[in-house]
């Protein structure tokens, strides 16, 4: 008999689908979690902290001393201004090489390539100490250029491009070369409109990736002002772990973790396919 | 000329933050330190290194948390891929619950497990109490901090190498699954002789990711147990940025970057081939 043909009631029940189900309940643990200590009112006693299920009293106590302990408008701001300029320059950087990579043949394309490639597993974290130096001499450390500036050039980035470009007709950018067209004018005017979901799968990549990273923003400044949301969460945490606030610390981490939670749950089908786009198959 | 200036602004960075660097470690952790400032060549940092219990530690717990980590999230992910494939509101809920691990950020993570953690009042001693099970310090004991920070991380990666292999579920023909069910395959035997084997591609291309990030993610070791108990979680990148952060042993750092470049550059070899292999595939 075919699947479609069974009950619902049976389709729901079968065993892997049942042991899936059950699992992935347990995932959402410590999500539920977070949403049940952040909400329950302070005062509440110690070992019902542990609790997943909702008792009152509830309120948004816990996130309002969150947000007035810790720094978060200056962390969003730092975070937003770090994750959009390294996409800004990233997406300058990936379409310009992406394009030489998908369409001109010259001398040295290979091991050029080779070379660009080696930084998808050379990731800027492995690296701490010799950039850590880099950025001094630059006089860019402590500075939220100092923490975007390995990522400025991006191996993936190129390489999704030029899959991007690969797969778009020649025809278009051969009348526009014939009518004489230079070729940056090509890749803006022409090709980047036909390249925008290889873009946005990138952006929703990159803006991902850095929005979490730690340990570099981490190491590569050093006072309050420069701080990001992990970096800032990291210090915050172990303050309040220290009082055992708990909610509070649940609170916080939901700010750090909400927006792109949100924006998962809005525009989960693109998400989905960037991430697996991004995987090159 | 055109393709050298299309590849110029890219090229800039990698020379500065990439291949410089790589540079950079390889002099570093060639370069001895004598007194007075005095420099000479050798392999004296190297020696230093790998007679650094300290060192040592951190290889077999790499080592360890990288079988642990692997396995079971890249089989997990596979099982969650194959239960969840068909679309329904039900399994697309469902999805969701695995994926969003993957979107917050480890330290987030690690700032939930902290309280999941925490012996008696936290959340896994309070339910397993229900079970009979006593006070147990899953971040505190020596024996039991790698194999939680494992747990931690095999709970954060699963949902996104899930999507990886619905995305390689989706390129297997139902055609070809239909006719081994009418052949009269079993279930079983459609999975090992059809499907995983047309997944070979991403299942390799999820092992590299895997061990990738087994190498190069320490946030959550940085933020809930700083390497201990007693070096117990300690991981090869923890170990340079303790030398780097704490110790400022350049020597000792860079030997130890060259290190884990070489394990990287190794990984990178074998991924090319299986970026090539894979596109080889997908035409």
């Amino acid at each position: 008999m075919k699947p479609e043909r069974w009950h619902p009631l049976f389709r729901i029940l079968r065993p892997t689908l049942l042991l899936a189900s059950v699992a992935s309940l347990l995932w959402a643990v410590p999500f539920a979690w977070m949403a049940v200590a952040s909400l329950r009112q302070a005062g509440a006693g110690v070992i019902d902290l542990a609790a997943l299920l909702p008792s009152g009293p509830f309120g948004f106590a816990n996130f309002a001393d969150a947000w007035a302990s810790g720094h978060f408008p200056l962390w969003y701001l730092n975070t937003i201004l770090l994750c959009g300029g390294i996409l800004l320059i990233q997406c300058i950087t990936v379409s310009l090489a992406g394009y030489a990579f998908a369409r001109m043949r010259f001398r040295g394309l290979n091991t050029v390539f080779n070379l660009f490639l080696l930084q998808l597993m050379l990731v800027p974290p492995i690296l701490i100490v010799p950039n850590l130096n880099t950025l001094v001499s630059l006089h860019l450390y402590d500075t939220l250029a100092g923490v975007a500036a390995p990522y400025c050039a991006s191996a993936f980035g190129v390489f999704l491009m030029r899959q991007t470009f690969r797969t778009l007709p020649r025809e278009y950018e051969e009348a526009a070369l014939i009518d004489g067209a230079s070729r940056l004018r090509i890749i803006w005017h022409v090709l980047l409109p036909l390249a925008r979901p290889g873009l946005v799968a990138f952006a929703i990549v990159s803006v991902t990736a850095h929005w979490n990273e730690f340990l570099w923003p981490l190491m590569a400044t050093s006072s309050p002002s420069t701080q990001v949301l992990t970096v800032g969460l990291a210090s915050f945490t172990s303050g309040a772990e220290a009082g055992s606030e708990w909610g509070v610390i649940a609170a916080g981490t939901f700010f750090v973790a909400a927006p792109l939670l949100v924006i998962f749950v809005s525009f989960q089908r693109q998400f989905v396919s960037s991430f697996t786009f991004s995987g090159i198959k | 000329m055109v393709p050298w200036l299309l590849l110029a602004p890219s090229a800039v960075f990698l020379l500065l933050f990439t291949y410089w660097p790589i540079v950079q470690v390889v002099l570093g952790s060639l370069t001895v330190q004598g007194f007075r400032g005095a420099r000479r060549l050798g392999w004296d940092n190297y020696g230093h290194l790998f007679a650094d219990q300290h060192f040592r530690t951190a290889i077999v717990n790499n080592l360890i948390y990288a079988a642990g980590t692997v396995l079971p999230s890249v089989v997990l992910a596979l099982v969650f891929a194959v239960a969840l494939r068909e679309s329904t509101r039900l399994t697309a809920l469902l999805r969701t619950l695995v994926v969003m691990p993957m979107l917050i950020p480890l330290v987030a993570a690690a700032a939930l497990f902290a309280f999941i953690f925490l012996p008696n009042a936290g959340l896994l001693d309070y339910y397993l109490a229900h079970f009979g099970m006593s006070e147990t310090n899953w971040l505190g004991d020596p024996s039991l901090a790698l194999g939680s920070i494992i747990a931690i991380t095999v709970w954060k990666n699963s949902g996104y190498y899930m999507l990886f292999f619905l995305a390689g579920l989706a390129g297997i023909p139902q055609d070809l699954l239909d006719a081994a069910r009418i052949d009269g395959a079993s279930a079983f035997q459609r999975f090992f002789r059809i499907t995983l084997p047309l997944l070979g591609p991403t299942l390799l291309f999820v092992g590299v990711i895997a061990v990738l990030n087994a190498l190069t993610q320490v946030d959550h070791v940085i933020v809930l147990t700083n390497g201990g108990p007693s070096d117990s979680t300690a991981l090869l990148l923890f170990y340079i940025y303790q030398q780097a952060h704490q110790n400022f042993d350049v020597g000792l750092a860079s030997a130890a970057t060259v290190v884990s470049v070489a394990a990287l550059f190794a990984l990178s070899l074998v991924s090319i081939r299986t970026f090539e292999r894979g596109i080889h595939y997908e035409a």
